[in-house]
């Protein structure tokens, strides 16, 4: 089972990272998604692989034996990792869509005139240069 | 008064200024004075018990794990240098209102100067050394402000820029000095390690925490090789020249040394360092002193022979020429303020700093003349100024060291020769001569205002001079006693006889005039010689600094983002190999779990449609589709492996995420074309494969081991129905364990959903609102867009789906569920109305704005979690209780639901608004709008027909 789950968390990953290298806005979104469950699972399986024992209380007696529980703080974690994930997503899919609206392309790269920056010759922020700047 | 207020005092008068300042520059002046006459009186309170010994202090933990305390402390060296901060603050307060002009932002000055007077008293009467960094640190910077002030010379902002860049960096290295001091020491609180003499000195470590504090210090007295700074430092306003260099900043490194004396001197080390790096500054800046044309100039390179001149009787390391370092520290603070007040004027009044364009002003300007001329003949040594006593006493340490340091004899009477030359310069070659006709100004005295605190400090120049014992005795007996940890009870004497302090004394007068006399060739043959400029050097440096950092930034980040991304993960898994091939891991302790049919199928599923998603991740729905399936079957592995709450949260994002997705599809282009070459794609797959590799093995390495450490869950799986009274350990965690971490969370989830409203909010205006208006949109749509059979099932399903919410929401405590997973419940129950029925029909049927009910949700969630105060426990400590209700059995009510409800309400509206937002867009591209909640949309069959 454990290789299971980690050739899975191996290839959601694989899969994510290839997608954010990608050129275009909307793949990059979903190359996050797919990274964001890749994360999630690995920060769960953190707390180890245990089936049928959920975190929630049998007895009240406030004495846990070992192995009657899973250990739930990766839960608690990922839990509110994946909705702020979610904001995350929500946010760069309205970058995304913003951009493409406004610039009408959905390339991610800056475009090759902007990246060309002004060789630096001095360190004195001489008046000329804070008109450029 | 209290250690500790005298150090606020300055703080809180640095909010004076920006409040008073509209009601002149005077009443702001005043406020300023005021409060340091306060801080001053307070300090001076305390006088009587420290001529007893005594040691005032304040103590109050502020972070004491790692033991950092607001630990103050008043003793003679506190008492001797908070004298001389605050006495000469309050004269430079006066002084500035009366040199700045009406053009000057005085408030603005004023804040600066009062927060830098706060980090220096702060400095000197911390007792804690991380305390003391803090200070140490301020002081960096609230000086940029104050030499920048004049923000719009250059001079001004590169010499700001200059100081900042060499007393920081010196902070840096003393920040690590004293780290190391503070280990050794086992405390890091002065009083303790003042104790700690010998297990520091016999320390391993003892000289690399002497160089690294002694660079901190050296860079802030301005001692070579860093006296580059201090010069151009002189951009500043006059009053700051005066303040910085004469009492303040740069004595903050000579008290440092002072403070860390008994500790640190006695040592070859010590001697060596100390005293040669002081000779050496001392002979290097006399010397470039009596060749400066600029009066600020010859003042600065004065300054930095002086410090050089104590810097060197510190490191001599006996208690009488720490006497002696102390004395000349008063005597130095007097007549150099001074002497700066002075330039001041002449500047003020002839509008030049040039010596060659000064002269013959002693009738013009008698009272500045009388000042001046007091105060340079006490820096030259001239009896019976103060400033002879304490070079006597330097001297006469000098002569008197062993035999194999009898160089720093001559040395140093090469250095005061220089020192007469340069203070006779000031006073013959701008005050003496005959009077010119071409002063850029006709210059008059100036006002009493102006010259009442220099003259204030020429009275006691000549008083400690004449009285030495009577005026400055008690100080320097009060803080040499401090410094060297043994009562010192000196006597100072004009006349000591003739001895060899006193020929040297001569030698260097008369040295001095003769230096005087030859200076023009001396002068001619100086400005031939090559010399190396310290700035250009500095520049330089700096400059290769920055291109060698831009290079590197350019091409790891040159607007490509793959490139950056490639770069980053390649990085990562760079770190992570080292890390694995480096460390150790443990023992392969866990067995592996069989494999069972369905899970089985289920990773099937998985692996396929990830595959598939790179696959055919161009047909951008088809992606969207399989990245669902992805993302069932990570919800089933929750499932699957005891985590019922994170099963339902994914898939509920889950829904929520791909319904985002489609409405932002709705405007993006339907497929992704292929821009890449085939060798970057397979460059790209194989970085991909590395890291899929690689964090694959990582997954399967934890999985196969056992808890390195104890896990903390113990605690909470133990203390979850005790403490907290719920059963559902994880929702316990979330609202009461780490109640504070959820509540950030739903705070930045507020934020980004309001972030996506403003940018919604940008894209409804200017030229991408014209766009959205002109919109054609790639496919056909549908012309049923309100599918009848959707409408009628969404609104019967929609109170059982709201049913469910609350009951999620209600039994979260105890089973899987809570405030996060019914929050998404119920947005999805509210999302498929606007979908099926369309969004103006929801949206008139909906009272709330999604805005209020992320802020009622975050204020639900402060609101519990203040509660807890008026119990008297800390923020988010809940309570619970269980009840019972005619009718209804036993229930319970915690704190915590309320906190729940808070976490409730601020996912709804996060949902909401963001898919709102998206709606928005839909809407302003011209998406009719359905009056009816079930029609057929004719509008696309219209515009074809109209083609």
């Amino acid at each position: 089972m454990e290789l299971l789950v980690a050739s899975a968390v191996g290839a959601m990953t694989a899969a994510g990272i290839y997608l954010i290298l990608r050129l275009r806005s909307f793949a990059v979104v979903l190359g996050m998604t797919m990274l964001t469950y890749a994360i999630n699972a690995f920060l769960f399986a953190s707390g180890r692989l245990v089936v049928h024992l959920p975190p929630i209380l049998r007895d009240h007696s406030g004495t846990v034996p070992p192995d009657t529980y899973t250990d739930p703080l990766p839960q608690a974690l990922v839990l509110t990792a994946i909705v702020i994930s979610f904001g995350m997503t929500a946010v760069v899919v309205m970058m995304a869509l913003g951009a493409f609206i406004e610039g009408g392309d959905d390339h991610i790269n800056m475009p090759e005139n902007d990246r060309i920056m002004p060789p630096l010759k001095t360190i004195d922020d001489s008046p000329a240069e804070d008109e450029t700047a | 008064m209290s250690p500790a207020l005298i150090a606020m005092l300055p703080f809180i008068g640095a909010l004076l200024p920006g409040l008073l300042v509209r009601s002149g520059r005077s009443v702001a002046a005043t406020a300023c004075g005021t409060t340091t006459l306060v801080a001053l009186l307070g300090l001076l309170l305390h006088s009587p018990a420290i001529m007893r010994g005594e040691v005032i202090t304040a103590r109050f933990d502020w972070l004491p794990m790692i033991q950092l305390n607001a630990n103050f402390r008043i003793d003679g060296l506190a008492l001797l240098f908070g004298i001389l901060i605050l006495g000469i603050g309050l004269l430079i307060i006066t002084y500035a209102r009366f040199y700045l002009s009406r053009k000057d932002p005085i408030g603005k000055f004023y804040t600066y100067l009062m927060l830098f007077q706060g980090a220096m008293i702060g400095i000197v009467l911390s007792d804690n050394i991380l305390l003391l960094l803090i200070f140490w640190e301020l002081t960096s910077l609230s000086s940029f402000l104050l030499i920048g002030y004049w923000r719009h010379l250059p001079a001004g902002r590169q010499g700001a820029r200059m100081a900042l860049a060499v007393t920081g960096s010196g902070g840096l290295a003393m920040i690590a000095g004293m780290l190391i001091l503070g280990q050794i020491a086992g405390s890091y609180d002065i009083s303790d390690i003042l104790n700690a003499r010998e297990a520091i000195q016999s320390s391993p470590h003892y000289t690399t925490a002497l160089v690294l504090i002694l660079i901190g210090a050296f860079t802030k007295s301005a001692q070579f090789p860093f006296h580059f700074w201090l010069p151009h430092a002189m951009a500043a306003p006059t009053p700051v020249s005066a303040y910085l260099h004469s009492a303040t900043m740069v004595k903050a490194g000579l008290f440092l040394m002072a403070r860390l004396w008994p500790v640190l001197a006695g040592t070859e080390q010590w001697f060596w360092i100390v005293a040669t790096t002081g000779l050496v500054t001392m002979l290097l800046g006399a010397v470039i002193a009596a060749f400066k044309d600029d009066l600020k100039a010859l003042l600065a390179f004065s300054t930095v022979s002086h410090l050089g001149l104590i810097t060197m009787l510190l490191g001599f390391g006996t208690p009488e020429a720490a006497v002696a370092a102390v004395f000349h520290i008063i005597n130095h603070a007097t007549f150099k303020a001074a002497l700066f007040m002075s330039a001041g004027i002449i500047d003020h009044e002839t509008h030049t700093r040039s010596i060659a364009r000064l002269g013959g002003l002693r009738r013009l300007m008698p009272i500045t003349f009388a000042i001046g001329t007091i105060a340079a003949l006490s820096m030259a040594g001239i009896p019976p100024l103060n400033g002879f006593l304490s070079k006597e006493m330097m001297l006469y340490e000098a002569s008197h060291l062993e035999q194999a340091r009898q160089g720093f004899m001559v040395v140093a009477t090469i250095a005061a020769l220089f020192s007469v030359g340069y203070s006779l310069r000031f006073i013959f070659h701008v005050f003496l001569g005959p009077q010119r006709d071409d002063y850029p100004h006709h210059p008059h005295d100036p006002g009493f205002g102006m010259w009442a605190g220099p003259a204030l400090l020429a009275a006691l120049v000549i008083l400690i001079g004449l009285f030495p014992n009577t005026m400055a005795g008690w100080l320097v007996d009060a803080s040499a006693s401090a410094v060297t940890g043994e009562v010192q009870n000196s006597d100072i004497y004009l006349w000591h006889g003739v001895n060899a302090a006193l020929i040297m004394s001569m030698i260097a007068i008369a040295g001095g005039a003769l230096l005087l006399r030859l200076h023009s060739p001396l002068l001619a043959a100086w400005e031939a010689a090559p010399r190396p400029e310290a700035k250009t050097i500095f520049d330089a440096l700096v400059l290769r600094l920055v291109r060698g950092g831009r290079a590197l930034t350019d091409n790891l980040t040159n607007g490509s983002m793959p490139r950056a991304l490639a770069a980053f993960t390649l990085a990562t898994l760079f770190c992570g190999g080292l890390a694995w091939y480096t460390g150790e891991a443990g023992p392969v302790t866990r067995p592996m779990l069989p494999i069972e049919v369905v899970p089985f199928i289920g990773w099937l599923l998985a692996i396929i449609a990830t595959g598939c998603m790179v696959f055919f991740h161009r047909i951008r729905v088809l992606a969207l589709v399989l990245i669902g399936i992805v993302g069932l079957m990570v919800s089933a592995f929750f499932a699957y492996f005891s985590a019922p709450d994170l099963a339902l949260t994914q898939i509920s994002v889950e829904v929520v995420t791909v319904i985002l997705l489609l409405l932002a599809l709705n405007f993006l282009p339907k497929r992704t074309l292929t821009d890449t070459p085939s060798v970057r794609r397979g460059w790209d797959a194989f970085i991909a494969t590395l890291a899929g590799l690689g964090f694959g093995g990582l997954t399967y390495a934890i999985l196969r081991r056992d808890f390195a450490f104890p896990t903390i869950s113990d605690y909470q799986l133990a203390n979850s129905y005790k403490g907290g009274g719920g059963d559902n350990v994880v929702n316990v965690i979330l609202v009461d364990f780490r109640g504070y971490d959820t509540f950030g969370e739903i705070t930045v989830l507020g934020i980004a959903a309001i972030a996506i409203f403003a940018l919604t909010q940008t894209l409804l205006q200017g030229r991408s609102s014209r766009r959205l208006r002109n919109w054609v949109h790639e496919q056909r749509r549908a012309g049923d867009r309100h599918p009848l059979m959707l409408v009628i099932a969404t609104r019967v399903i929609l109170p059982i789906s709201l049913m469910v919410g609350i009951y999620i929401f209600l039994r979260g405590h105890n089973l899987p569920g809570g405030g996060f997973i019914a929050g998404l419940v119920v947005a999805i129950a509210l999302l498929m109305q606007y979908m099926a029925s369309g969004y103006a029909w929801a949206q008139d049927r909906q009272a709330l704005p999604y805005h209020a009910l992320i802020g009622a949700g975050v204020v639900a969630a402060s609101v519990t979690g203040i509660g807890a105060w008026f119990n008297g426990l800390p923020f988010l400590t809940s309570a619970f209780g269980y009840f019972k209700l005619p009718f209804i059995e036993e229930f319970e009510l915690a704190t915590a639901m309320g906190f729940d409800l808070g976490v409730f309400l601020c996912v709804v509206g996060a949902v909401m608004l963001a898919l709102n937002s998206l709606s928005r867009i839909a809407r302003h591209a011209g998406e009719t709008v359905n009056v009816k909640p079930m029609d057929i949309d004719l509008s696309d069959e219209q515009t074809r027909e109209a083609q």
